[in-house]
């Protein structure tokens, strides 16, 4: 895949994130229709899909040393947003396995990895790494394996172990969340963890979707999108951050409300992994910002639709009451009530 | 696709298959517990059998089953045995594993019977690299036990038992403490005498975990009417309904092949299943609204699936 990497942007301060136009254009837009209700939304995760997000195993963009970058900072701060428990041994080597291999064969001009038997190398050409380490050995890598190659992937990553005919999240790197916390949640089980989200357990959906995961097969990954929004492109909206991002939620007014307020789309992959049994939860993230969205015409006007219309408990929980309105103002001057195809591609190839 | 490198006679009814990547590459990693579904290719059909990878876990470059020939094989057991040859190319599934290590457990106590011995093969190895408490209690015939002692090496913490009267399974679980696991796989006779003195015992069901093997057996035949295809298959006497959809070309969901996983579980529209799997609950058993289509087969001439 041919892709050229912005130099590091910032997710924080000034906020300096920008998408090109190549990046509006492969965003994963998540409304496949004018309406949104809750849905055990799973299907395959193969290669390949309605833009070009799809293309990878793990989606790498241009804001792949930027991302990284911001994740180290929040590190610094926060060391906690990455914990493993000591059971999940097995699970941290089969993540750095599988990420390693996926990136080195989807990305072959950035990443490269050379193994002969336990002993590999990895080179991470966009961050200046090259690592050569015994697998299976963590005193043979700087951090520990989970943390040392999750620090190198775009998107926040949960490891899910099975027991007990449930899955219980037993680790985890977190540092571009919306609005949950991996200290509070680890070692919660899938019920548990889900706890907040209404509406949805009255449906069933968390009990149909937790009997499917038990049965999620090696080999044979799945994908679902989740969506919220965030003002300002921010990666880290942590709970425990809230006091640096909660307040900007009263900056939103009808001028700035196009630049500032961003749709979040959480690109979520979930993987049996062979070696622990566990399961791999990618939370893939991207943010754009509506300015953005509305230059791919069918978004602007499905998205107006889609806001409009939403169940009010899933605005409540999305955090949205005080801007709604606002958003639905501006939205509503990229809707000319044209009807919209399904599905979710732009149906444009340029802007 | 996979490539017989080997094949090691262990007893004149047990043998070790270890197969190769046919490309060259490696296998995906695998864990201790796992098996894969070999395609057996008969001369009329193709039998599609779970076996345990006894390998390494996480070893690549080979996967290891050991076979035993099963008395009144359908076919599977014996073509392997009489059959298989080195170099021969046999389709291998991805591994899945539906009887994993709990990694959470103070100590592993792991009770095998018969060729139910296969996944604790890869237990062990698994167990040891990390210093992990375990005790292992298996019990086989005696004419076997040559075969058995070869592959288990007893120790302090694996004993053999040629009389299942030296394996007092109650007396064991009672001396037991908090947080041990208790892994059992063996015929069905042999699980039931575990998990009944496990019962007894109020061993916590968490920590229990049971992996039945011996997968599909004939019956009587029966039809099955595939209401939404509009078409009749004929179920034989020594093939599964899962096998006869196969065979007629409908690719039906599986993984276990066993009835354990719940994974090929069709809806009944009419007909009474027999119910031969471990997944149904007693209410769904009851209600004749589904079948598992690996092992279980029909009270009744007909079944019409809502397929």
């Amino acid at each position: 895949m041919n892709i050229s990497l912005k130099p590091a942007e910032t997710f924080r301060g000034d906020f300096s994130a920008r998408n090109s136009d190549d990046a509006i254009l492969r965003f994963p837009f998540p409304f496949p229709e004018d309406a949104y209700m809750y849905a055990v939304n799973i299907e395959p995760h193969v290669r390949g899909g309605p833009t070009a997000a799809y293309d990878a195993v793990f989606d790498i963009d241009e804001h792949y040393i930027g991302e990284c970058e911001d994740r180290a900072l929040t590190l610094i701060d926060d060391p906690l947003r990455c914990q493993v428990l000591p059971h999940m041994r097995l699970a941290e080597w089969d993540t750095l396995e599988l990420l390693m291999e996926s990136l080195a064969f989807d990305y072959p001009s950035l990443f490269e990895l050379h193994r002969q038997g336990d002993q590999w190398r990895w080179v991470n050409h966009p961050l200046g790494i090259d690592q050569s380490f015994t697998f299976g050995d963590a005193e043979t890598l700087p951090y520990p394996p989970f943390e040392y190659i999750t620090r190198q992937v775009q998107g926040d990553f949960t490891i899910q172990d099975q027991r007990e005919n449930n899955l219980f999240m037993d680790g985890g790197m977190v540092t571009s969340q919306a609005d949950w916390s991996l200290n509070f949640d680890l070692g919660m089980s899938f019920h548990e963890w889900h706890g907040p989200v209404p509406v949805a357990h009255e449906l069933g959906v968390f009990d149909r979707a937790l009997a499917y995961l038990l049965r999620l097969q090696f080999g044979k990954p799945v994908r679902r999108l989740n969506w919220t929004l965030t003002v300002n492109p921010r990666l880290d909206t942590s709970p425990e951050n809230y006091p640096e991002w909660g307040p900007d939620k009263a900056t939103i007014t009808p001028e700035n409300v196009g630049h500032k307020m961003c749709l979040r789309v959480e690109l979520q992959t979930l993987t049996r992994l062979p070696r622990s049994n566990a399961i791999l939860f990618g939370i893939r993230g991207y943010l754009i910002r509506l300015e953005e969205v509305v230059r791919v015409k069918k978004w602007g006007r499905r998205l107006h639709r889609v806001l409009r219309d939403l169940h009010p408990e899933i605005a409540e929980y999305k955090g949205m009451p005080r801007y709604r309105q606002t958003i639905v103002d501006y939205l509503s001057a990229f809707d000319d009530g044209a009807p919209t195809n399904s599905g979710t591609a732009p149906e444009q190839s340029r802007l | 696709m996979a490539r017989i490198k080997n094949i090691i006679a262990l007893s004149p009814t047990i043998k070790r298959i270890i197969f190769e990547p046919a490309d060259g590459n490696l296998f995906p990693p695998a864990a201790a517990g796992a098996h894969v579904i070999v395609s057996i290719p008969g001369p009329t059909r193709v039998w599609k059998n779970a076996y345990s990878l006894v390998s390494k876990p996480g070893k690549r470059a080979q996967y290891e089953i050991i076979v035993r020939r099963v008395t009144h094989s359908r076919g599977g057991s014996a073509w392997l045995h009489d059959h298989a040859e080195i170099g021969q190319m046999i389709d291998l599934s991805l591994p899945a594993n539906l009887f994993p290590i709990d990694w959470l457990a103070g100590k592993h106590l792991l009770l095998s019977a018969g060729i139910g011995v296969t996944p604790f093969l890869a237990y062990l190895a698994a167990l040891k690299d990390v210093g992990a408490a375990f005790e292992l209690h298996h019990a086989c015939k005696l004419s076997e036990a040559p075969a058995f002692e070869a592959l288990l090496r007893p120790s302090p913490h694996i004993t053999l038992h040629t009389s299942r009267n030296t394996l007092n399974v109650t007396e064991l679980l009672a001396r037991q403490k908090l947080n041990t696991h208790l892994y059992v796989c063996g015929p069905a006779s042999f699980m039931d005498t575990v998990t009944e003195a496990a019962t007894r015992a109020g061993w916590p069901s968490a920590k229990l975990h049971t992996e039945s093997f011996g997968g599909a057996t004939g019956g009587a035949p029966f039809k099955a009417r595939l209401a939404r295809a509009g078409i009749t298959i004929n179920v034989g006497p020594e093939e599964s309904l899962l096998e006869a959809l196969e065979a007629a070309g409908i690719n039906a969901p599986c993984l276990c092949r066993g009835g354990a996983c719940g994974e090929c579980e069709l809806p009944v529209l009419g007909g009474i299943p027999d119910h031969h799997d471990h997944f149904l609950s007693d209410a769904k058993r009851a209600a004749n609204n589904a079948i598992m289509a690996c092992v279980s087969r029909a009270k009744t001439p007909e079944l019409i699936l809502d397929l």
